[in-house]
């Protein structure tokens, strides 16, 4: 029995150092290089393919010919199995080959090409996204048109827009100034721009009630276009003369100054009201919670998840998302502005119909919704 | 003409990287870089009317006396020495005054106002957390566990047994609600872009009726 033992032991030992032998020494780590042009790119890269085992690391190499002098490029681990060449020409004959150090000697696989890279007029894996952008093009001109045709549509309330007119009235009855801060990033972003809206939207009721407003920027072009919106306001209201260049101010680029120099203001001043609607990040909590230490009645609206929860805590009312960006819509009430919330509105019922199916779908065993609505 | 010029731009540029995110050519990428280049390019050329307001109203603050003028007369000293110091360092790199004021004022400002966050975050759980109704004290129960389930201390008191509760609150109820927010909010903001590129939204423009 003990002699049995030893003698299956003793061929397991040697099998298992045969096989790693045979892997370490003799085995190629990677096979069948194959070279294709990368899909849907802008041209200049070539993407490499093979059938790799094993965690060593491979060579990279490339020539232009296939008897040319062969350059590492770079290397890979075997079973990675993929490599992208970048920065190529276009409409150029590559041609790769990988190779193994084992030991001294370096093993080189076959030559694989020629391959050519090109550029792309379309990025085929964002079919998907081509698809819902155009839907939402098509709905919202389909539901202005509908809007202009004196079709009715129904926004629900909004409490923290409500709340607006209240706000504005609770400072003039007070005499105290309004703040108005317009986030802290540039036009490019389109908080800000919902955040203009709103801007006019209340310069319009501080015109009409003889308010104070005051608006401190932290970037130059959000200046030039708000000090624009508020002065167009107050000529709508019929109140030129009340519009003050010292109402839209401009403070500083920097982000904590900023946050510093408005604190300052509002434990100064007192404002009896702070609107901070826009695009904020770790400075929402140093002015909200400042805000809220001096008593004003606090409107915060912001699209930025994570400054969501202090807003929430400390403001009175807060636009949550989406309803800052209704807000111009919801404030003028005009229908054509309306029509494209009803769009948005369509497109979400679709995207939630779509990921409840994905889910369902899923529980059965199919990616087939996953993989339809993945992209990159 | 004041109108439609705007909006004319407005169409083209705002359609311009709709376009490009489709089509990777290497044509429309670069000019989509450069519609990037311009808009720091258009900054630059408002940062001076920052500038000038910036100082002209510190200057009638100290005229005027008003509350806290000295505060003016220190930012426009700073803001002189520094653009002074700017200038005198040219193209190469800092001035060595520059650099010095940048490491021993601004960054320890920038690193004061940071650091009172943690203290107005104190305050602010405080009021958050407080037990008033039935949904602030499911708040206040899911915002412990959360906490004791991440520090070692929590792990330490209840013996690791929070941790996969807390990341449990954190992947599934707290990840889904804010999945919903952000679908909401990135639907919201692709209407409102569209709106503006169409020209249906116009008070950007300092008004919203033509």
């Amino acid at each position: 029995m003990r002699t049995s033992c030893l003698v299956i032991i003793s061929i397991v030992l040697v099998l298992a150092a045969g096989g790693a032998w045979s892997q370490g020494m003799s085995g190629f780590p990677a096979t069948e290089l194959r070279a294709v042009d990368t899909p849907s790119d802008g041209g200049g890269s070539i993407d490499l393919e093979w059938e790799g085992e094993g965690l060593q690391f491979v060579l990279i190499m490339r020539a232009t010919s296939p008897g040319g002098e062969f350059e590492t490029i770079g290397d890979a681990i075997a079973s990675d199995g993929s490599y992208t060449d970048m920065r190529l020409d276009d409409q150029t004959d590559y041609y790769y080959r990988l190779a193994y150090p084992a030991g001294e000697d370096t093993l080189l696989g076959a030559v694989a090409g020629p391959a050519q890279s090109k550029t792309n007029w379309f990025r085929s894996y964002r079919k998907n996204a081509l698809v819902l952008t155009a839907l939402m093009f098509i709905l919202v001109i389909s539901y202005v048109t509908q809007a202009r045709k004196g079709k009715r549509l129904f926004i629900r309330r909004i409490s923290g827009l409500s709340a607006i007119d209240e706000a504005v009235g609770r400072a003039t009855e007070m005499g105290r100034k309004i703040l108005y801060i317009p986030g802290i990033l540039s036009l490019s972003e389109i908080q800000t721009i919902a955040s203009l809206s709103i801007l006019q939207h209340v310069s319009k009721l501080t015109a009409v009630y003889g308010t104070d407003i005051e608006v401190p920027n932290k970037d130059p072009l959000v200046f030039s276009a708000a000090r624009e919106t508020v002065k167009q306001a107050y000529m709508e209201a019929g109140r030129p003369d009340q519009f003050k260049e010292e109402m839209v101010t401009y403070l500083t680029y920097d982000q904590f100054a900023y946050a510093a120099s408005v604190t300052a203001k509002m434990v100064r001043e007192r404002p009896a009201t702070n609107f901070l609607i826009g695009s904020f990040f770790a400075e929402s909590l140093i002015l909200a919670e400042t805000g809220q230490s001096i008593g004003a009645i606090q409107i915060a609206g912001t699209a930025d998840i994570p400054q969501l929860p202090f807003f929430v805590t400390a403001c009175d009312y807060t636009l949550l998302g989406e309803e800052l960006y209704a807000a111009s819509a919801y404030l003028s009430k005009e229908p054509v502005l309306l029509g494209s919330i009803k769009a948005q509105d369509v497109v979400k019922a679709i995207i939630m119909v779509t990921v409840g199916a994905g889910i369902v779908i899923l529980a059965f065993g199919s990616n087939i919704v996953r993989d339809v609505l993945f992209t990159r | 003409m004041r109108r439609t010029i705007p909006l004319i731009l407005t169409f083209c540029v705002g359609m311009y990287p709709i376009f490009a995110f489709f089509v990777p050519h290497r044509v429309v990428t670069n000019i989509n870089q450069n519609l990037d280049t311009y808009l720091v390019i258009v900054a630059a050329f408002a940062l001076p009317l920052g500038v000038v307001n910036l100082v002209m109203s510190n200057i009638n603050k100290i005229k005027k006396k008003d509350k806290g003028w000295f505060y003016s007369v220190v930012l426009i000293a700073g803001l002189c020495l520094m653009a002074f110091y700017g200038i005198m360092g040219g193209d190469q790199g800092f001035h060595a005054h520059f650099q010095w004021m940048f490491e021993n004022a601004v960054s320890p400002l920038q690193a004061t106002m940071f650091s009172l966050l943690a203290f107005y975050v104190a305050s602010a759980a405080y009021r958050a957390f407080r037990a008033r109704n039935v949904e602030a004290t499911v708040l206040l129960i899911a915002a412990i566990v959360v906490m004791l389930g991440r520090i070692p201390i929590g792990d330490m008191i209840t013996g690791g047994r929070l941790t996969p509760i807390s990341e449990w609150l954190m992947t599934k109820p707290n990840a889904a609600a804010q999945r919903g927010i952000i679908i909401g909010a990135a639907l919201g903001a692709a209407s409102m872009q569209i709106r503006v590129i169409l020209g249906i939204e116009q008070t950007y423009l300092g008004s919203g009726k033509d």
